[in-house]
């Protein structure tokens, strides 16, 4: 049956009568239901991305803060800093700048805070190496030598918010199968409309000795077509609609748009396909069902 | 020697003699009008039928079988049999509401009977795929009282559907289907589309479709039932002409005129299909 689902009318196509109000609905849905999809898609791509990052970025490494007096502030860095270094599972440790503390801080309090005014925590950045240090002994030692250090592993306020992206992700994809779902559905209630409209054609047919597969084809490459057609433009729109949204800005690395990126700029190409085959298998299942009922 | 010689030109002789005076006697009787082969005729006529038969392959093209069909409790008919062989012609008459369309519905598995069976072909249609009922039909061309046609085709085009229908190209049987447009004259009329059409066109077009596949069996359902006199008689000119080409007709219908007017021309059996039960009418009619 899809061998002989050539495209282009064919003489065979001409037994269903000219399209009515059906057809272009099941196009005009389509298109929608691919528009849909598209940015279905780019959600839970997007999340997926999010999760990936903070996943990954964030659990590698931790942040130490050392909350001293003035007085006490870099001798105490120096010593967590000695500390880090004989720790095994570290595999770097940086003390941040007052500069970079400045452009951290910049984004939240604008540019003409006096940051040395201000008795701004010290921060060390800690990289773990693969299997990771021993916290809890981390802890100990860092209360002994420099009690102004508090260790943030960053698994307070990651977690959950992996977890959300994650969430995210599925509900992307959730959406995506009832958007699949829904065109099945509605292509079954069009189809269902077009057959029962054609009961007469159907039996003039049966009666001069059509095969179902003869009756049922030219009903299928019909929505098959329109359902197809209308996702190219669906996914077209969407695209387009996807390539116009702001990009993830300055916070590049830690968040990230909606917009495709790289590669997946190919995921809005299986859209049409998908649409078109769930037309195909909804129209064969109505037309069966449809044909069994007459003799 | 030569008294064994002459034994045998004796013998031989009286097979001769006995064959020609066979084929004299039974000749226009059950040879040439029987609706089914004689059995035991030996004459040429009755070898070359059955020769054909044998060639063909089939004895009877639609066979009933102590066939009851019914839409209540009450069957409208049982135990009906009926051997439709290559080249008979059949009337099926009856009172209305007799069962004459369901008759005709079983003989195309539009319906299934009730009890005992029926063979298209050699093949039981209880258990026949979909399939194989759509190729059977394609060897039956089938006309109603009020045919359909798909409206949105011209009338040439609904002509060569069954060729479509069948995986053929209509447009490599453009000359067949003109000549079957003449022969129906309708060869104006081609363009036409189906609610254009008058009556007695319908049933013509309905005819050259139901033709066109050149199937063995012509199935019609009071085909005159919508018509005035001079077309139901253009009509069953049509039917004896495609007889007289070798198909089997069937064709049910309550005018018995037409019946007396067609047995004047043609060797049709009657049957009757009253009070449940299907006779073979005699020649009383």
């Amino acid at each position: 049956m899809t061998a002989r689902l050539h495209l282009g009318a064919t003489e065979a196509d001409r037994i269903v009568p000219p399209a009515g109000p059906p057809v272009r609905l099941t196009l005009a849905t389509a298109a929608a239901m691919a528009f849909l999809a598209v940015f279905a898609l780019a959600l839970s791509l997007a999340a997926g991305r999010v999760a990936t990052l903070w996943a990954d970025a964030l659990a590698r490494t931790a942040t130490i803060r050392i909350s001293a007096p003035v007085g006490e502030m870099s001798a105490q860095t120096e010593a967590v800093l000695a500390v880090l270094a004989q720790t095994p599972g570290v595999a770097d440790a940086r003390a941040i700048s007052a500069q970079e503390q400045q452009d951290l801080l910049e984004p939240w309090f604008g540019t003409e805070l006096p940051l040395s005014d201000l008795p701004i925590p010290a921060l060390i950045e800690v990289t773990e190496d693969v299997p990771g240090y021993d916290a809890e002994g981390l802890r100990q030692r860092l209360a002994a030598e420099a009690p102004g250090a508090v260790i943030d592993d960053h698994s307070r306020w990651r977690r959950p918010l992996v977890e959300a992206a994650a969430r995210l992700r599925i509900m992307g994809w959730i959406a995506l199968a009832l958007i699949l779902g829904s065109t099945a559905a509605m292509i079954t209630l069009a189809a269902g409309a077009a057959l029962a409209a054609n009961e007469q054609v159907i039996r003039t047919l049966r009666l001069i000795g059509a095969e179902d597969g003869f009756i049922a084809r030219a009903f299928i490459r019909r929505f098959t077509l329109r359902a197809g057609l209308g996702a190219i433009v669906g996914a077209v729109a969407g695209t387009i609609a996807i390539a116009l949204m702001p990009g993830p800005g300055p916070a590049e690395g830690f968040m990230t748009g909606l917009r495709f990126s790289g590669w997946q700029w190919l995921w809005p190409l299986i859209v049409p396909p998908m649409a078109a085959l769930t037309a195909y298998l909804a129209t064969r299942r109505a037309a069966r069902w449809m044909l069994q009922g007459m003799r | 020697m030569s008294v064994a010689l002459i034994v045998a030109f004796i013998a031989r002789f009286c097979e001769l003699y006995c064959l020609v005076i066979h084929n004299i006697i039974n000749k226009p009787r059950a040879c040439f009008q029987a609706p089914h082969l004689p059995q035991d005729c030996n004459c040429s006529a009755c070898e070359a039928r059955r020769s054909h038969l044998s060639r063909i392959g089939e004895r009877s093209l639609i066979e009933l079988s102590e066939v009851s069909y019914g839409y209540g409790a009450k069957p409208l008919f049982s135990g009906a049999n009926l051997s439709l062989g290559p080249g008979t012609f059949h009337f099926l008459t009856g009172p209305s509401g007799a069962g004459k369309t369901t008759f005709l519905r079983l003989c195309y598995a539009d319906l299934l009977p009730m009890q005992g069976s029926v063979s298209l072909f050699g093949d039981v249609s209880a258990g026949m795929s979909r399939d194989s009922i759509a190729r059977a039909r394609q060897r039956i061309g089938v006309v109603h009282q009020d045919c359909q046609f798909l409206d949105h085709l011209s009338l040439r085009e609904n002509i060569g559907l069954p060729l479509l229908v069948a995986g053929r190209d209509p447009r490599l049987s453009e000359r067949n289907l003109s000549e079957l447009l003449a022969w129906v004259g309708l060869e104006n009329r081609e363009a036409a589309f189906p609610p254009e059409l008058s009556g007695g066109e319908r049933q013509r077009a309905a005819l050259a479709r139901a033709v066109i596949m050149d199937p063995d069996a012509i199935l019609a359902d009071e085909p005159t039932g919508n018509v005035d006199w001079d077309m139901s008689i253009r009509l069953l000119t049509l039917l004896t002409e495609l007889h007289a080409m070798g198909k089997a007709i069937l064709m049910a219908t309550h005018d018995l005129a037409l019946i007396r007017a067609a047995k004047s021309r043609s060797n049709a059996r009657v049957l009757r299909l009253t009070g449940g039960a299907l006779q073979l009418a005699g020649s009383d009619l």
